[in-house]
C-alpha cells in the first residue's frame, strides 16, 4: 500500500483528482523512509542498558577525565565568567561572524609569522563547529570551483565528511591511506593513488589526529605530500578538528597545514574548537580560504556571507566570544595551552598504558600501532567478531571497525581492556 | 603561481538591510535615526536583553553541574517540547494525539532552511525540485534564497500586499491559490508580515485555509514574532492553530530572536505537524540526516536559556511580562507616529500605521521619498519604504514625523 502511494505521489503533477485525493487522505509524508539508526548511537544505547559495573563506553568522541567524567577546561569558565561580567547584548553578529573570534583563529593555523596570515591574502569566517566548516567549504567550492566536482577523501575518514560534500553536490572519490596489515598509514599507496588523482580535483586532508584511525603522516611524509599535491595543482581542504589536543603542540599540530600554505598552495581549512578547547555543545569553528591577495579574499568573503545567509543568517556567539578571550588574552591563552597540553598527555599517557598493560598480559600481538597512532582515535585492529566478543563478554563497546576512543580510558579502567583485549586476540 | 582559481569569483553585493545600518553607522549627523534592520530597541534606542533572560543566564552561569557537551542532533528535548507547546497551544490536538515534531534550529531562518531541505527531498516525491514554492508579495528578502538553496527550481511569488488601498490583497491571494499547482508549498506568516506588517483577519485565514485545503496546497508557516505582535501568544499563533484544528499537516519555523531577544544565540525551533506519530517519527529521522550535514548539532546557549524559561511558571510569566513590554512599546510609537502624521495634515491616509502589527510597518513612502529620507534627513529605511517602529522613540517621533511630511509634500 506505502508503494503504491509513494508510486502515485512520484506522479503527482499529472494525478488525477480523484487519486490525489486518496494521496491526501492520508499523509504526505507515508513514502518518507525511516532513517538507517545511527551506528555510534547504537552502541551508545546499548552501553547505557548495561547493567555490568564494568562496563566502558569506548564509542564516545569526547574528551573525558581521568574519572570518566566531561571536562569544563578552566580557561573556559574564567572567560565565561569575565562575559557575564560585562553584561553584553544580544546584537546578531555579522554573517561572518565575530571578528575576533576569526581572526585569531586564522592566525592560531596559520601562525602568527605567517606571510599569508600578515599580508591578509586569507578570509575566516566563523562556522557552526567543524560540520558546519566543512559544509560552507564544501557550498563554495560547488559553487564556484568549476575545475571539478570530485572531492577525494582518505580511506577511510570521517563518517559525516561523505554525506557533507554530497549534500553540497559534490562526488566523492578517495585514495589509499589505511594499512589494515600494519595499522599504520600506507604511504606508498597514498602516494601512488594522489598521483594519479585528476588535476584540479579536490582532495581532503585531515590536519592531524586522523578520524578514525589516528594515524598521521611525519613530517617528512608531508614535505612529499605537499610536492606531489602541488604537481597535480589539486585544491587541498584541510580538515583540522584536534589543533593541540593531539600532540599537545598548536604548532606541531598544524605544521602540515602551515608547509602547504609556505609551498605555495592555496588551502582552504575547516577548523573546529570542540575538543581543543572542550566547547563541543557552543559549536565554535571556522572556515578559511587562502586567496591570493587581500582583494580577492574580499570577494571570495562575499560569496560566503550570500551561502551563509540562506543557511541560518549569521552564527552564535557564545562559544565564539569564549574562544575569542581565550585566544586574545595572554593569561587565558596560556592557560589554554596548558590545559590542551594536559588533555593531549592524558590521552598519550592512556594509550602508553594499554600497551604496557597488554605485555603484562601476556599478549604476543605488536601493539605499537597504539602508541603510534596519535588524537583521539585508535584503530585496534581489532575484527568484527572479536569486538562483539568484548562488547558480550565483557561490557566494553566500540565501533565494529575496531575504533576505540582512547578518550574512554581511564586508569581506573585501562587493565581491565587491557585484560579483555587479551582475551579475545590471544 | 598559477592563477588563482577564485580570480574569476565576482563580488557579491552587500545584504541591503546589512548595508543600510552599515551606511547608518558610518553616518555622522546628530539627527540620524535608524529605521532598517529589525531588532528591538529600547525608548533610548538601545538594545534590551530581557530581564527574565539576564536572570536565566544568571542561574545556568552558577550551575556548576552544567557543561558543554554536545546536543543531540535535534536539539535540547526540553527545548523543543516547550517550544513546540508555545506555537500550537497547550491543549493542541496534536500535542495530545502524539503526532507533532520537534527540530531545534539555528534560528528562524535554520528552521527554514531544514524544513526547506527535507520538503525539496520528501515532498510531492522524492528529490521532486519541480515543486513550485509561493512567497508573498513582497516577503522577507532571505525567503527566496533559502528555498532557492535547498534546491527548488520553481519559485513564485503571491499576491499579498496591495500598495492602491495599502491593506492585504485578499482577492489577489486567493486567486494565486486557486490556480497554483496542487501540493505547491505556500510561505505563510504566521503574524506580524515583513516587512508589511499586514495580516490576515482570522475570517481571511479561514478563507485561505478553505482553498488550501481544497487543492492540497502545503501550508509552511514562518512564525517569528510570537508575542511580539499583538503582546499575547495565543492571539499571534491563531493562525497555525487554526490550520492544525483543520487537520493540516504542515511546517512552522519558529524565531525566538525577537520575542525572547536573544538574536545572537540563534534560537530556532521547526516544528512538524503530521497524520500521525509513525508518519513524524520518520519524518524526524531524516530530518535528523540533513541536520547532521549542516551543522551536526544546534547550541546550546539559548536554547538552554528558553527552554529553563518556558518550563518554569514563574519564569513564563515574566517572559510574557518582558515579551507585552516590547509589544506595548511598538504599539505607542505606531499611534504616536500616526498621530502626529495626520496633524500635519501629510497627504494621504495614515490608519494603516496603527492597523499593521508588528515591527514593521510598510509606509507607502516611494523610493524617491526613501533617498530624500536618507540623503537629507539622514532617517534610515529600506527602500520599500519599510520602517522598523522600534527605531521610534519619544525623542524622535517629531523629527521623523516631520521628515515623512516633507518628503510625501516635496517628493513625487
Amino acid at each position: 500500500m506505502a508503494l503504491l502511494q509513494s508510486r502515485r505521489l512520484l506522479a503527482a503533477p499529472r494525478l488525477a483528482a480523484a487519486a490525489a485525493a486518496s494521496a491526501r487522505a492520508s499523509s504526505w509524508w507515508s513514502h518518507v523512509e525511516m532513517g538507517p539508526p545511527d551506528p555510534i548511537l547504537g552502541v551508545t544505547e546499548a552501553f547505557k542498558r548495561d547493567t555490568n559495573s564494568k562496563k566502558m563506553n569506548l564509542g564516545v568522541g569526547a574528551y573525558r577525565d581521568d574519572n570518566g567524567k566531561p571536562y569544563v577546561l578552566n580557561c573556559v569558565r574564567k572567560a565565561e565568567a569575565q562575559i557575564a561580567s560585562k553584561k553584553m547584548d544580544k546584537e546578531y553578529l555579522p554573517i561572518a561572524g565575530l571578528a575576533d573570534f576569526t581572526r585569531a583563529s586564522a592566525e592560531l593555523a596559520l601562525g602568527e609569522n605567517s606571510e599569508a596570515f600578515k599580508s591578509g591574502r586569507y578570509v575566516t569566517v566563523q562556522g557552526i563547529s567543524g560540520t558546519g566548516s566543512l559544509r560552507i567549504g564544501a557550498n563554495f567550492l560547488q559553487r564556484f570551483f568549476k575545475s571539478s566536482r570530485d572531492v577525494y577523501l582518505p580511506k577511510p575518514s570521517w563518517g559525516n565528511h561523505t554525506p557533507i560534500f554530497r549534500d553540497a553536490g559534490l562526488q566523492l572519490q578517495s585514495y589509499r591511506y589505511y594499512d589494515p596489515k600494519t595499522c599504520s598509514l600506507d604511504f606508498s599507496g597514498a602516494m601512488d593513488d594522489i598521483s594519479k588523482i585528476p588535476e584540479k580535483s579536490i582532495i581532503l586532508l585531515h590536519a592531524c589526529a586522523h578520524n578514525p584511525t589516528g594515524v598521521d603522516p611525519r613530517q617528512e611524509q608531508w614535505k612529499e605530500l605537499a610536492a606531489v599535491v602541488k604537481k597535480r595543482n589539486l585544491l587541498v581542504y584541510f580538515d583540522m578538528a584536534y589543533q593541540g589536543f593531539a600532540s599537545g603542540d598548536i604548532n606541531r599540530d598544524a605544521w602540515a597545514v602551515r608547509h602547504f600554505i609556505e609551498q605555495g598552495i592555496n588551502i582552504v581549512l575547516a577548523q573546529s574548537y570542540a575538543k581543543n578547547m572542550g566547547l563541543y555543545g557552543e559549536r565554535v569553528g571556522a572556515f578559511t580560504v587562502i586567496c591570493s591577495d587581500a582583494e580577492e579574499a574580499k570577494r571570495v568573503e562575499s560569496q560566503l556571507k550570500i551561502l551563509i545567509r540562506p543557511m541560518y543568517s549569521n552564527p552564535p556567539i557564545n562559544g565564539a566570544r569564549i574562544a575569542s578571550l581565550i585566544l586574545n588574552s595572554p593569561d587565558l591563552r596560556k592557560e589554554w595551552l596548558v590545559e590542551v597540553k594536559s588533555m593531549a598527555d592524558r590521552i598519550i599517557s592512556m594509550r602508553t598504558q594499554l600497551v604496557s598493560n597488554l605485555k603484562k598480559e601476556g599478549s604476543s600481538h605488536n601493539w605499537q600501532h597504539i602508541t603510534d597512532q596519535i588524537g583521539m582515535f585508535c584503530f585496534t585492529g581489532l575484527k568484527p567478531e572479536q569486538v562483539e566478543r568484548l562488547t558480550k563478554e565483557f561490557s566494553i563497546y566500540m565501533t565494529k571497525d575496531g575504533r576505540i576512543s582512547v578518550a574512554g580510558v581511564t586508569s581506573g579502567n585501562v587493565g581491565y581492556l587491557a585484560h579483555a583485549i587479551h582475551q579475545v586476540t590471544k | 603561481m598559477a592563477a588563482s582559481i577564485f580570480a574569476a569569483v565576482p563580488r557579491a553585493p552587500p545584504v541591503a538591510v546589512f548595508k543600510l545600518t552599515a551606511d547608518f553607522r558610518e553616518d555622522g549627523d546628530a539627527r540620524k535615526v535608524n529605521l532598517g534592520v529589525g531588532a528591538y530597541r529600547t525608548d533610548e534606542g538601545q538594545p534590551w536583553v530581557l530581564p527574565v533572560v539576564r536572570k536565566v543566564e544568571q542561574m545556568i552561569a552558577n550551575d556548576a553541574s552544567l557543561n558543554h557537551e554536545y546536543l543531540p542532533i535535534l536539539g535540547l528535548p526540553e527545548f523543543r517540547a516547550n517550544a513546540s507547546r508555545i506555537a500550537l497551544g497547550d491543549d493542541s490536538p496534536a500535542i495530545k494525539e502524539n503526532r507533532i515534531g520537534s527540530v531545534q534550529s539555528l534560528g528562524g531562518t535554520g528552521a527554514l532552511r531544514i524544513g526547506a531541505e527535507f520538503l525539496r527531498r520528501w515532498y510531492n516525491g522524492n528529490n521532486n525540485t519541480a515543486t513550485p514554492v509561493y512567497i508573498s508579495s513582497p516577503s522577507w528578502e532571505n525567503h527566496n534564497s533559502v528555498f532557492v538553496d535547498a534546491g527548488f527550481k520553481d519559485i513564485r511569488t503571491y499576491h499579498y500586499w496591495d500598495a492602491a488601498k495599502r491593506g492585504l490583497d485578499l482577492h489577489g491571494l486567493l486567486d494565486d491559490m486557486e490556480k497554483a499547482p496542487e501540493f505547491s508549498i505556500f510561505i505563510l506568516h504566521a503574524c506580524a508580515h515583513n516587512p508589511t506588517g499586514t495580516d490576515p483577519t482570522p475570517d481571511e485565514w479561514k478563507q485561505i485555509a478553505a482553498v488550501m485545503k481544497r487543492r492540497f496546497l502545503f501550508p509552511f508557516f514562518d512564525s517569528a514574532y510570537q508575542g511580539f505582535a499583538s503582546g499575547s501568544l495565543d492571539k499571534d499563533a491563531w493562525a497555525v492553530r487554526y490550520f492544525v484544528s483543520e487537520g493540516f499537516e504542515l511546517f512552522c519555523a519558529q524565531s525566538f530572536s525577537k520575542n525572547f531577544g536573544l538574536y545572537n544565540e540563534r534560537v530556532g525551533n521547526l516544528t512538524v505537524v503530521g497524520k500521525d506519530a509513525d508518519n513524524v517519527q520518520r519524518v524526524l529521522s531524516q530530518m535528523e540526516k540533513i541536520v547532521r550535514t549542516t551543522w551536526s548539532n544546534p547550541p546550546s546557549q539559548g536554547a538552554r536559556i528558553v527552554a529553563t524559561t518556558l518550563a518554569s511558571p514563574q519564569l513564563f510569566a515574566e517572559w510574557k511580562d518582558n515579551v507585552k513590554t516590547m509589544a506595548d512599546r511598538v504599539l505607542l510609537m505606531r499611534s504616536e507616529l500616526r498621530s502626529r502624521l495626520e496633524s500635519l495634515g501629510t497627504p494621504g491616509t495614515w490608519n494603516h500605521i496603527t492597523e499593521q502589527i508588528g515591527m514593521f510597518s510598510f509606509t507607502g513612502l516611494n523610493p524617491k521619498q526613501v533617498e530624500y529620507m536618507i540623503k537629507e534627513k539622514h532617517i534610515y529605511l529600506m527602500a520599500s519604504g519599510r520602517i522598523n517602529m522600534c527605531g521610534l522613540t519619544t525623542k524622535n517621533l517629531d523629527y521623523v514625523a516631520k521628515s515623512i511630511h516633507e518628503a510625501v509634500t516635496k517628493i513625487q
